[in-house]
Order: structure tokens, then sequence, then C-alpha cells
């Protein structure tokens, strides 16, 4: 059968990942949200621990523990410290607190690497199975929250005005964020998944007049950055997760060259922008 | 039944009392102004209105089925976020096209429909924003300080436009402002607000009495513009 083959699940789990990463991208990045997806990740090697301590799945204590994470990060926020040093603080002692968790875990032998830069190439069915169905719920829940989102984004009084709980709209992209954390640990690592949620996002935005078509723009890059990376490793032989990082960016330095170019040449046809 | 009734109504955050003894109602069709100085919790007071904030004392009843629309003080997008005028104006639900097109004449921001939102000049910009606040026939039109970035050109017209929408769907509008004459005179009541309400009234009541004059200082500095019309002798000559 087809998914005996590891490259075609590998390609299939990249593809999952990406069209659920890009969209959120897309929030994290309008929002400034950025080291706000760094903290969830780095934190998520903490419930690599707690999973290999408890024997749970992966996926089981991967999740609770970026939700966890997540929640405190919304809870403490504007309590005294600005946010970029408390997620700067709860960032990286949560990748600290968890490599030495890890290390703590005796008569198992782990290959830390895997978890911190992924390991595609090993991909199983059960892992194909979680990461389809992480990616469509958590698909489903943006669109289903789209407007909401979208106009919480844009300012919360708006949101508050026409009836909607902007604090609501935050929990619900917290826990997509954590999902996707939980569905890419083993695709990109945790180091890695924060770019799989802003390149994309980023790149699509020359190309973009409405919000909706950023996020399809970003999630065709990204799918084409998973599989384009997973190529070029299996060829040149380099870790798989940072080639396909590698290939997102290149991608964002030739659209940031094409924007910037129509940019000026949108500003030369038009002699005042205002 | 008026719109909105605040009794009592006080807010407080660590410790600072920033609202307290709020006593107000709207009833509709009216155009209220608050004034105050900065920091005297005219924003705060706006967003316990449209339910963003919680009052820590006091109680808040809306008429059933009240509908609200908000031009916020300040909307900032961000340079990342694409967004053309008329998503705007689909968000948080989709309108029919000739009621987008009716708010945005209603606004005077036809013709923008197609341009992104960062493109326009403050002057469009909060004109679109009006038109947003506009969509669904609110029964009650709430505008922050929605003249900031506006010259005093823009603002009298900004200002004309909210009394020509007022006369066409009769909401009410309960607006902040420190452009004090340009709104005063469109308004049928001004409440002068500093933590809390020191007078209210009509326009001219409440441009004469001590309390107001005092709070913003009219007596201190060079008063002249405020209500040349109704001015005292000794402000006419300073």
């Amino acid at each position: 059968m087809i998914l005996d083959d590891f490259l075609v699940r590998a390609a299939l789990g990249g593809t999952g990942v990406a069209l659920a990463a890009a969209p959120l991208g897309c929030f994290v990045v309008w929002r400034r949200m950025a080291y706000f997806g760094d903290a969830t990740a780095h934190a998520a090697i903490l419930g690599v621990a707690l999973s290999l301590v408890l024997s749970t799945s992966l996926f089981a204590g991967v999740l609770t523990v970026s939700l966890l994470m997540a929640l405190a990060v919304s809870v403490l926020s504007g309590r005294g410290y600005a946010m970029d040093t408390l997620l700067g603080v709860m960032a990286h002692s949560a990748l600290a607190f968890g490599l030495v968790a890890v290390s703590f875990v005796s008569g198992v032998r782990i290959d830390l690497m895997g978890y911190l830069v992924g390991d595609i190439l090993a991909v199983s069915r059960t892992d194909l199975a979680i990461i389809w169905g992480g990616a469509l719920l958590v698909l489903a829940l943006l669109a289903y929250r789209w407007s909401a989102l979208l106009t919480a984004t844009l300012n919360p009084d708006l949101a508050h005005a026409a009836g909607l709980d902007p604090k609501r709209e935050q929990l619900v992209l917290t826990l997509c964020l954590a999902m996707v954390v939980a569905v890419a640990i083993k695709v990109v690592g945790v180091l890695l998944i924060a770019a799989l949620l802003i390149i994309p996002a980023a790149t699509a935005r020359p190309f973009s007049r409405t919000p909706e078509r950023m996020a399809l723009v970003a999630a065709a890059i990204g799918i084409l950055s998973a599989n384009g990376g997973l190529a070029a490793a299996y060829r040149l032989d380099t870790p798989t997760g940072p080639t396909i990082v590698c290939l997102a960016t290149l991608l964002f330095l030739a659209a940031s060259l094409v924007g910037h170019h129509r940019g000026r040449a949108a500003a030369s046809r038009a002699p005042s922008p205002r | 039944m008026p719109l909105i009734t605040l009794q009592d109504v006080a807010f407080s955050r660590r410790g600072n009392h920033i609202l307290r003894g709020i006593d107000l109602s709207l009833s509709s069709g009216e155009i209220v102004t608050v004034v105050g100085p900065n920091g005297s919790g005219k924003t705060t007071l706006m967003r316990v209105i449209i339910g963003a904030l919680a009052p820590t004392r006091g109680t808040l009843t809306r008429r059933p089925g009240l509908s609200i629309g908000y031009v916020p003080q300040r909307l900032h997008i961000d340079a990342t976020l694409p967004m053309s005028v008329a998503r705007f104006m689909a968000l948080p639900r989709r309108h029919p096209a000739d009621a987008v097109r009716t708010a945005l004449e209603q606004a005077g921001a036809d013709g923008l429909a197609e341009r992104q939102m960062a493109t326009l000049s403050g002057g469009q910009f909060q004109r679109v924003l009006l038109a947003h606040a506009l969509l669904g026939h609110p029964d009650l039109l709430i505008l922050d300080e929605a003249n900031q970035g506006l010259d005093h050109r823009a603002t009298a017209a900004f200002y004309r436009q909210i009394e020509r929408v007022r006369r066409e769907i009769g909401c009410a509008v309960l607006m902040v402002s420190h452009e004090l004459h340009a709104v005063m005179q469109a308004s049928d009541r001004v409440i002068c607000l500093n933590g809390h309400i020191c007078c209210q009234g009509s326009p001219e009541t409440v441009a004469g009495s001590p309390a107001y004059r005092d709070l913003l200082g009219l007596d201190e500095c060079d008063a002249v513009g405020f209500y040349r019309h109704h001015s005292s002798p000794a402000e006419a000559s300073a």
C-alpha cells in the first residue's frame, strides 16, 4: 500500500501540518504573537518529558503542557511585566526545564535531536492519523470563528460592541496553537515550529489584498515548503526539518523582493500615495 | 424606556478609582457629548457602556435588543493584515450589498469600497469607521474621540456628517470629545466628566457653569473661541 512508503507518509505529514499552521500563522503575524508561538512550542519539550515519565502518548503530553503554557502566558500578561519579557522568561525556562526533565528519565535512551528539530521520516501511520485529525480540527475551529477572530484582531472594543467576546476568541487561538505544536513536533521539532507558523504567512503578505487570500496563499507556500524541503533533504542528505524551514525562508526572500519591486512600481504609477 | 441606564456606576482598577457615582440615562434620538480633561475616565465610561468593562459597582441596564454602533478612538490595522474597505464592512457579519453602499454613502465614504484600509487618509478612515458603525441600523451610535488625527476643518465636517446621520436614521449619539466648540453646538446635552459627573445640561448651561470652567481651566487660559456668542465681556476682551 502507498502508505508503506516512509517518504509518502512524510510528505502527507508535512502537508497536514503546513495546512493547519498557515492560517493560524496569519493570526500569529497579525496579532504580533510570534514570541507567544515560540513559548508554546518550547514548552512542548517539557511535555515530551512528561509523556515519557507517565508513559502516555507523546501527543497528549505535549498538548497538555503547551496548552498550560499558552494559558499561563494569557493570564500573566499585563500583570507588571512587558509581554516580551514575560515570554522571554517563560519560553527559555520551559525549554531548559524540559531538557533537564528529559535527562532525569532513566532507562530510556531518547533521541533528543528528534524532538528539537523533528524526525519527519519516522512519521508512522498513527502519527499521520493524529496529525491530520489535529490539523482538520484546527482548520474547522478557525473557519467557524473566522469573522469573530478577525474582528477581535482588528480591535477588541469593536468586537465587544458587536456582542462578541475577544477573550474567548483569544482562547480559540491559544487552543489552536497548542494543537498545532502538538502535531508539528514530530515533523519540524520544537525549535522550528514557530518558523512554520510565521514564514509562510509573511511570505503570502505581498500577494494578498484580503485576509482570506493571505491564509490560502500561506497554506500553498507552507505545503510547497514542506514537500520541496522533504525532496531536497532526500537528495542532499540534510536534516529534513531544517531543510523545510530553509526552503520556506528562500521563498520568503523571493516574495519580499517581488513585493518590494511591485510596491515601488505601484508608487511610481500613483504620484501622490497617501 | 431609555436606551441605556447607569445607576451609581463605579469602575476601579488596581485601586485606581476611575469612575464613581455615575448616574446617566440616554433616550432614543438624543445627541449627548461627554467632555472632560485627560484621565477623567471618558474612554472608560464608553468601554463600560459597550460592555468591554464590567462596572465594579452599580448597575447598567440596556433596553432589550439594543444595537450599538461603535467608532473606536483609534483603530490600528497592522501592516501585515491586508484589509479592503469592503472586507472590513463585512466584519463581523456580512450585510447585503445595498445596505453596505447606503452606509458608506451616509457616512460620506462612498467610492472607497475597493481601497485598502491602510491607504486611506485620516478623514476617510474615520468615515469608513462611521459607515461600519451604521451598518445594521444601530439604536445608539457611540463615538470615542472619533476626531483624533483630523484637523479642524475635517473635524467640523465629520461632526456635521454625524448630525446628518442622526437626522436620517434617528439613532441616539453618545460621543466623547475635547474639541468642545465643534461638538457642543451639535449636542442636545453635554456631560462634564472628571471621575464623576461634575455637571450636565444643555451646551449653553454647561459652558457657563463654574464647575465646567474650573475643570477645563477656562478662566486661567485664553478661552477665546469657546462660545463667543455666549461669552462674558471679560472673556471677549481676552
